[in-house]
């Protein structure tokens, strides 16, 4: 397939803790087509910042293995000066926390022109500034001439969100990582911001890997959704599917724990356990398996692998077809016993 | 009676400038609010952050002055009550804060954290006292033997869980709790809220819930103010805010919530632009010169709206 954009194969990326390294991703295999977001759902501690870092080369003491293909260039293997160049030009990073990701001494403005400048050496000074008027009309800044001249803290936090957005789409980049791009902001603003990301996809047609743990957030906006457990991919499908068709244990329990708007739970379901901590991560088996310690031993496979269920739709681990929530068998129980 | 009695409540903190630091002006944090919650029932106060939420509840627990209104805690106005009385009033209302890493003291240990409160108004032995601690420890679903450790050994939803086993020491019967569990994951976001429930069944407890997440709020309220710029613009049952919302910022603010149905994806999203440009029209009718929410109008027993003055 030629739309293809990003093709990652078996990565696994490892950090040293005293003198052994552990993966926090641990052989994930994806590819990101043109035009598509991709979402990764996953709690803290799962891996999902991990795997964004080592796409854009951020990580500076992590040890990558495994194959980032980004149009022929392994990423994985590929100097600091061949990242230089596409960092920021042709791949660009929306980050959670604009205050802390945009500089506090420089007019917004400055910031922008600063990351077209970097990667058009050559352009006009003119030129430049009448870029950045029309980045920040494009992101929806209302007054764009008097925005270039203000500083970060003259700005609101959606304001500012706005001006990282541009940023990373100053050099009109073919691959877009937004990493929880509203998990900071109110929820008027969330739906701007996310209703920027998707216009923006209709113009600049760039693939989009948006990060979150907000499944409310996936069902606005993702093409299709990788849900990460513990460095791992646990089920992939596109968006429909997963919403309408979970099956892994864990994206069973993610989805019915949380209260929505349509119907009012009386209880929600509550995940046993925590994520474990990377270096107390079980390393066979099924990584899920100790937080649905009702399903029998025998249910998981002994290396659980991806299964394709049908086409496009993978889910890891034999367990999904043994998985129930136990408040349902006792309801069930109840029923009979009636 | 109500429980709690809010009457007109505003909290304005003094601007202050010059070479003198005279006072030049006041910034209106909390504005003439005014709302009741019953024993047993969950209030919801709900708002973008800057509208405040937090500082109607921390004025309402002490934490910030009153500038002027009334707060009835069982008939008895906490405003104006005397130090000696207010002690005794203090005892029956807590607080649940919403960063569990930072509201416990990582120097002491959970026996002693959780003691605190008992140390203040109970004269228990110290065989008495542990005991006392142990048993919260149990109600809260921590084991009672992991008193003698450090927060930092806790995760971030059993931490939560002390901060709740502290509030709930001396048999409160308001909890004041502020964004209870902004700062967890949705897996422990769940056990928390299900915890909270069971708890207010079991004591009887009163929750004053100050949330951003309406998805939580619609989850745990029985009714709901919503507050922008320091003053209510809507008021009524969680029904009648998430069915019949009749302010444009109330309707606005629903409708910013992502749907969990990606099949309704095009469909929000049209809404969503409908109700902006209502709202783009409306807004010189529904907010005065200062921009500022009029006062409300009941359009129902239970349901209050901050209509246009000629509406």
């Amino acid at each position: 397939m030629n739309d293809v954009l990003l093709n990652i194969k078996n990565l696994k990326t490892s950090f040293r803790i005293k003198d052994d390294y552990y993966a926090a991703v641990d052989d994930v295999s994806l590819t990101v087509r043109k035009n598509e977001v991709l979402a990764i759902v996953g709690e803290s501690g799962s891996g999902k910042s991990a795997f964004a870092f080592s796409i854009m080369g951020l990580h500076t003491r992590a040890k990558i293995e495994g194959e980032i293909d980004y149009k022929g260039i392994n990423l994985a293997k590929a100097n600091a000066n061949q990242m230089k160049k596409l960092r920021g030009n042709e791949m660009g990073m929306i980050f959670q926390d604009a205050l802390s990701a945009l500089n506090p001494l420089m007019v917004v403005g400055a910031q922008i022109d600063e990351a077209i400048l970097l990667h058009n050496p050559k352009s006009s000074k003119s030129l430049r500034k009448k870029q950045v008027i029309n980045l920040l009309n494009q992101v929806g800044i209302p007054r764009p001439e008097k925005t270039y001249d203000q500083y970060p803290h003259e700005l609101s936090g959606g304001m500012r969100q706005r001006i990282v957005i541009a940023m990373a789409i100053s050099n009109q980049p073919e691959l877009l990582i937004a990493d929880e791009p509203t998990t900071a902001l109110d929820v008027t603003i969330q739906s701007q911001i996310l209703d920027l990301i998707k216009e923006l996809k209709e113009t600049i047609h760039a693939g989009i890997i948006l990060i979150t743990h907000d499944l409310g957030v996936v069902a606005e906006m993702a093409d299709r959704v990788a849900v990460m457990y513990a460095g791992q991919i646990v089920e992939i499908a596109d968006v429909y599917t997963l919403m309408e068709n979970p099956q892994h244990p864990y994206t069973r329990s993610l989805l019915n724990s949380i209260p929505t708007l349509n119907e009012v739970k009386e209880e929600l379901h509550v995940i046993q356990g925590v994520v474990p901590s990377l270096q107390n991560l079980p390393r066979t088996g099924c990584r899920f398996a100790a937080r649905i310690p009702w399903i029998e031993e025998s249910a998981h496979e002994a290396s659980p692998e991806l299964h394709e269920i049908s086409p496009g739709h993978y889910v890891r681990c034999t367990c999904y077809k043994d998985f129930y929530f136990p408040e349902q068998a006792e309801e069930e129980r109840n029923y009979v016993a009636n | 009676m109500s429980l709690i009695e809010v009457e007109n409540l505003k909290v304005h903190f003094p601007v202050r400038g010059g070479i003198f630091q005279t006072v030049k002006d006041h910034v209106r944090a909390v504005d003439g609010v005014s709302f009741s919650i019953e024993q047993g029932q969950t209030y919801g106060l709900v708002g973008e952050s800057g509208s405040g939420k937090t500082t109607t509840g921390r004025a309402i627990i002490g934490l910030n002055d009153i500038t002027s209104g009334k707060v009835l805690f069982e008939g008895k106005d906490l405003s104006t009550i005397n130090k000696k009385e207010y002690i005794d009033v203090r005892k029956d209302i807590q607080m649940i804060f919403q960063d569990p890493f930072s509201s416990l003291n990582p120097k002491k240990r959970v026996a002693d954290i959780v003691a605190e409160p008992l140390r203040n108004y109970e004269n228990l032995s110290a065989k008495e006292e542990r005991i006392r601690v142990q048993e919260l420890m149990e109600l809260v679903g921590l084991s009672p033997e992991a008193i003698y450790k450090y927060p930092h050994e806790f995760s971030g939803g059993q931490r939560q869980r002390i901060g709740i086993a502290r509030a709930i020491a001396l048999n409160p019967k308001l909890i004041i709790a502020d964004e209870p569990v902004s700062a967890l994951d949705v897996s422990v976001q769940a056990q928390v809220l299900n915890f909270m429930r069971e708890i207010q069944k079991e004591l009887n407890l009163t929750y004053l819930f100050i949330s951003h997440d309406l998805g939580i709020i619609r989850h745990m309220c029985d009714h709901i103010g919503i507050m922008y710029k320091g003053r209510y613009v809507e008021h009524g049952t969680s029904e009648e805010i998430f069915t019949n919302p009749q302010h444009i910022y109330t309707k606005r603010l629903i409708a910013a919530i992502p749907d969990s149905n990606p099949r309704n994806r095009e469909m929000h999203y049209e809404n969503r632009k409908l109700v902006k440009a209502e709202y783009d029209k409306l807004e010189k009718d529904f907010f005065d010169e200062e921009g500022l929410p009029f006062s409300l109008k009941s359009i129902s027993a239970t349901h209050q709206v901050a209509l246009p003055e000629r509406g």
